[in-house]
């Protein structure tokens, strides 16, 4: 197969078969893990006070994907988390929407219509979420569903398995395509769910391979696989993105999804974007969150540095 | 960069700003300074008999902390004479499971009041507070847990070699890491049943004296730990005294030779740690973003003031532009200023003169013709500052690939073969540390064997343990610091 260059694809061989494919991801730099988790240990001591913490808070609630993915999820469930990611904080008008919901592709009409008139984007699952166990037909017949519903992002899944089989062209085929589904107005996420590729190698390879093939962003996790996002493993993806920028001038965002709760570990990732990506990246362009109890914790946050009291979980709406 | 997705601008019109962290210092409420310093002689704070005292600065203010005596002649006499007395009362014959308990009291208690050393340790140095705070005070208390794990231990250790201390024990430490020096030095030769006359460097003499203090909450008996502050002239009066039996030293090579020559003749031992012109080697195949990390840590931690930095790179020639790209970019985000302030990575340059030689060397790279970077960088008006420095295209004759800068200097070179690598790194008078970063595990292997380094580093670099021995080859030193090697140094008829 002969690709039209487009800048993405210039770091990659010319004729693509899964023999060269494979060959250029193995050139892919390794990644050594103690190191990796030393520099993330090191970033976690960063002291963020007063009014970098301030903003940091405000900037998180910009940077979430507000996410119901449950097999109970009802249009009811939808309409009510939707309303919230439009107001996190009906007290206080000063607390800005999230960046997007996130939800099954039965539940973007409702999503949609729930969120209409606000800045706040609907983000589908796509491509048979979470596993992604089917043919690439149906991953890209849902995709084209879930746009045609009107959804503004889609985050698709990759396929694993022909990753750890090393059948890398399979993988990047299939985010290339959905890419082409997504049409111009959809904006991709590519879900590579780092828990089950498991090394920080596997996940650095795919990274590149998610970008290359048209990933508008890369995101750790489904949340349906344990650990989903570690700070190690978004620290590597970040490194990607940033070399993967270098070569070839293409800015990709990244999404940390699942398995972060509290504001603290939130202003965490925010360090580490901070210092790997810069200030450019800070921003829910770029970076995302994706979680369902963030919120509540930052606003907790937020009113405690207004004010100076712990107000009782009570007084923060649980949609 | 471009977007491919132009339009995908944020809807709300919110500024995006540049995040920076706001100040986050550390409070010196805990640290309470006297304004005068005496000599810890015999268990308790003395005035010097010399009259004389010297100023200790904070070289990140230029802010006089306090005024530390000067030991002369005859204070080196009494603290000497009161080792002696301490080690023939009782301490050099004491059963290990009883001096055990006084170095493990001495650990809690420097556990204990760790913070509040991690504090004095920072004004008076100016090393970064997260330093202080989560390198040196953790090791310094292990150093003390681990030896004072061996004082019952010694005589099942040595085969051969009925274990007796040697007496009283001069050591004349450092000014980079004043606390851990002292734990390297004090607690193996407590452990072993020495008694001790110690002199921190003259620039950073407060921890030391805090140490002190605790020695004698610690119910240490009186004499068995002194502590003499004053610069080169007492420290050559101490390793000169007639009545000292073994020598300690961590500091510069050239000291270190003349002390050498000082005691040539003479039956004292001696354990020499001096400099030290690391070569840190980053193959192609080496994990890239973990290797500069690696390399950060191995030049800019302490300021480059440690003897085992990593201060000579050399990089596969065929990665050696994207290396260095990286190397710069990420310099951009080590944040230099405050060491008070939590966020700080480098701190202040220890003293003038440490600066002044840094300035001296790295002029003489520029006019060898190495080509230097160093990033946009605030400073503080006051105090001594250096911006973390980068040069490339440095060649093995260059005065900044020979001698020791101590300072946050690094100088790039660039090799072809593995072969030319083991060469390159080997060619120095030095022999303390090396570094190699590759994901070829037989590689790591054929350099730690080709290396004449005293450590070799594999993947990771400055990585520290009591149970480890450090010591260097070459013009580096001989005697090894901490482990079971560490305890030969202070055992009588060990080697």
């Amino acid at each position: 197969m002969t690709l039209a260059p487009s800048a993405r694809q210039s770091i990659l061989p010319e004729r693509l078969t899964n023999a060269t494919l494979a060959s250029f991801i193995r050139s892919v730099p390794s990644v050594d893990e103690v190191g990796a988790a030393e520099r993330v240990a090191s970033l976690s001591t960063r002291s963020i006070k007063r009014e970098s913490k301030a903003h940091a808070l405000r900037l998180a609630i910009r940077m979430m994907d507000l996410t119901t993915l449950e097999g109970m999820d009802t249009p009811g469930k939808v309409a009510q988390m939707s309303a919230k990611a439009v107001h996190p904080d009906p007290s206080d008008p000063s607390i800005p929407s999230v960046a997007a919901v996130c939800v099954y592709p039965a539940m973007v009409p409702y999503a949609r219509q729930a969120v209409e008139g606000s800045s706040v984007r609907v983000a589908s699952v796509a491509t048979y979420f979470p596993s992604g166990q089917v043919d690439v037909a149906q991953k890209l017949a849902e995709t084209a569903a879930v746009v045609e519903a009107g959804a503004d992002e889609v985050d698709m899944v990759i396929s694993r398995g022909a990753f750890l089989a090393g059948d890398y062209f399979r993988v990047f085929d299939e985010v290339r395509a959905v890419k082409e589904a997504c049409g111009e107005s959809a904006h991709l996420k590519v879900i590579l769910e780092t828990a089950e590729l498991q090394t920080l190698d596997n996940v650095r390879r795919a990274s590149v391979l998610a970008m290359a093939a048209g990933a508008d962003f890369i995101k750790t996790s489904t949340g349906k696989v344990s650990p989903a996002a570690t700070l190690p493993v978004v620290l590597v993806m970040l490194e990607a993105i940033r070399d993967f920028g270098a070569a070839t001038g293409v800015k990709v965002g990244m999404k940390a999804a699942g398995g972060i709760r509290t504001s603290k570990e939130a202003i965490r990732y925010l360090v580490v974007l901070n210092e790997t990506l810069g200030a450019e990246w800070m921003s829910p362009d770029w970076f995302r969150f994706g979680a369902s109890s963030l919120l509540n914790d930052v606003l907790m946050q937020i009113r405690w540095l207004e004010t100076g009291r712990y107000q009782s979980a009570d007084y923060f709406t649980k949609d | 960069m471009t977007s491919e997705v132009g339009s995908r601008k944020s809807d709300l019109a919110i500024p995006e700003i540049d995040w920076s962290y706001a100040p986050s210092k550390e409070s010196t409420e805990i640290v309470s300074l006297e304004d005068r310093y005496g000599l810890f002689i015999d268990g308790e704070f003395r005035d010097p008999k010399s009259g004389k005292h010297f100023p200790s600065v904070n070289p990140a203010t230029e802010d006089q902390l306090a005024e530390v005596a000067e030991a002369g002649p005859a204070d080196i006499d009494s603290a000497v004479g009161a080792a002696r007395a301490a080690f023939d009362d009782g301490w050099g014959t004491m059963p290990g499971t009883e001096r055990a308990k006084y170095i493990f009291r001495l650990a809690r208690m420097i556990q204990e009041r760790s913070r509040e050393l991690a504090v004095l340790e920072t004004l008076d140095g100016g090393k970064p507070i997260k330093e202080s705070r989560d390198v040196d005070l953790p090791q310094v208390a292990a150093n003390f847990f681990y030896y004072a794990g061996w004082a019952d231990k010694l005589e099942y250790s040595f085969p051969g070699l009925k274990p007796e201390p040697i007496g009283v024990a001069g050591q004349v430490i450092p000014w980079n890491f004043p606390l851990l020096m002292l734990a390297w030095k004090v607690a193996p030769a407590l452990a072993t049943g020495n008694t001790v006359v110690l002199k921190p460097a003259e620039t950073t003499s407060l921890t030391a004296l805090a140490i002190a203090e605790i020695s004698a909450e610690a119910g240490l008996p009186p004499g068995v730990f002194n502590v003499v502050t004053g610069a080169g002239e007492t420290g050559a009066g101490i390793v000169g005294h007639p009545d000292v039996d073994k020598v300690a030293f961590t500091g510069s090579t050239a000291v270190g030779k003349a002390i050498q020559s000082q005691l040539a003749g003479s039956d004292t031992r001696l354990s020499l740690e001096l400099g030290g012109k690391a070569a840190h080697v980053i193959f192609e195949d080496a994990p890239i973003d973990q290797a500069i990390e690696g390399v950060i840590n191995g030049i800019f931690f302490n300021q480059g003031h440690v003897c085992c930095a990593g201060s000579r790179l050399f990089v596969q020639e065929n990665i050696h532009d994207l290396f260095v790209d990286k190397l710069k970019t990420r310099l951009a985000t080590l944040r230099v200023g405050d060491p008070m302030d939590k966020n700080t990575d480098v701190g202040a340059i220890n003293s003038r003169q440490q600066l002044e030689k840094i300035n001296e060397l790295v002029e003489s790279g520029r006019s060898e013709g190495a080509e230097i970077y160093q990033p946009a960088c605030d400073l503080p008006e006051r105090g001594f500052w250096f911006v973390p420095t980068l040069f490339t295209g440095v060649s093995q004759s260059h005065r900044i690939a020979q001698e020791e800068i101590f300072g946050p200097v690094l100088s790039i070179m660039s090799f072809r073969t593995p072969q030319e690598a083991v060469e390159k790194s080997n060619n120095t008078p030095y022999g303390l540390s090396a570094g190699v970063w590759t994901s070829k595990g037989s590689r790591i292997l054929w350099m730690a064997d080709q290396m004449k380094a005293g450590v070799v580093w594999a993947n990771t670099y400055n990585k520290f343990d009591p149970a480890s021995p450090f010591g260097g080859y070459k013009e580096s030193g001989f005697g090894r610091e901490g482990g079971r090697h560490g305890l030969l140094n202070y055992l009588k008829g060990a080697h």
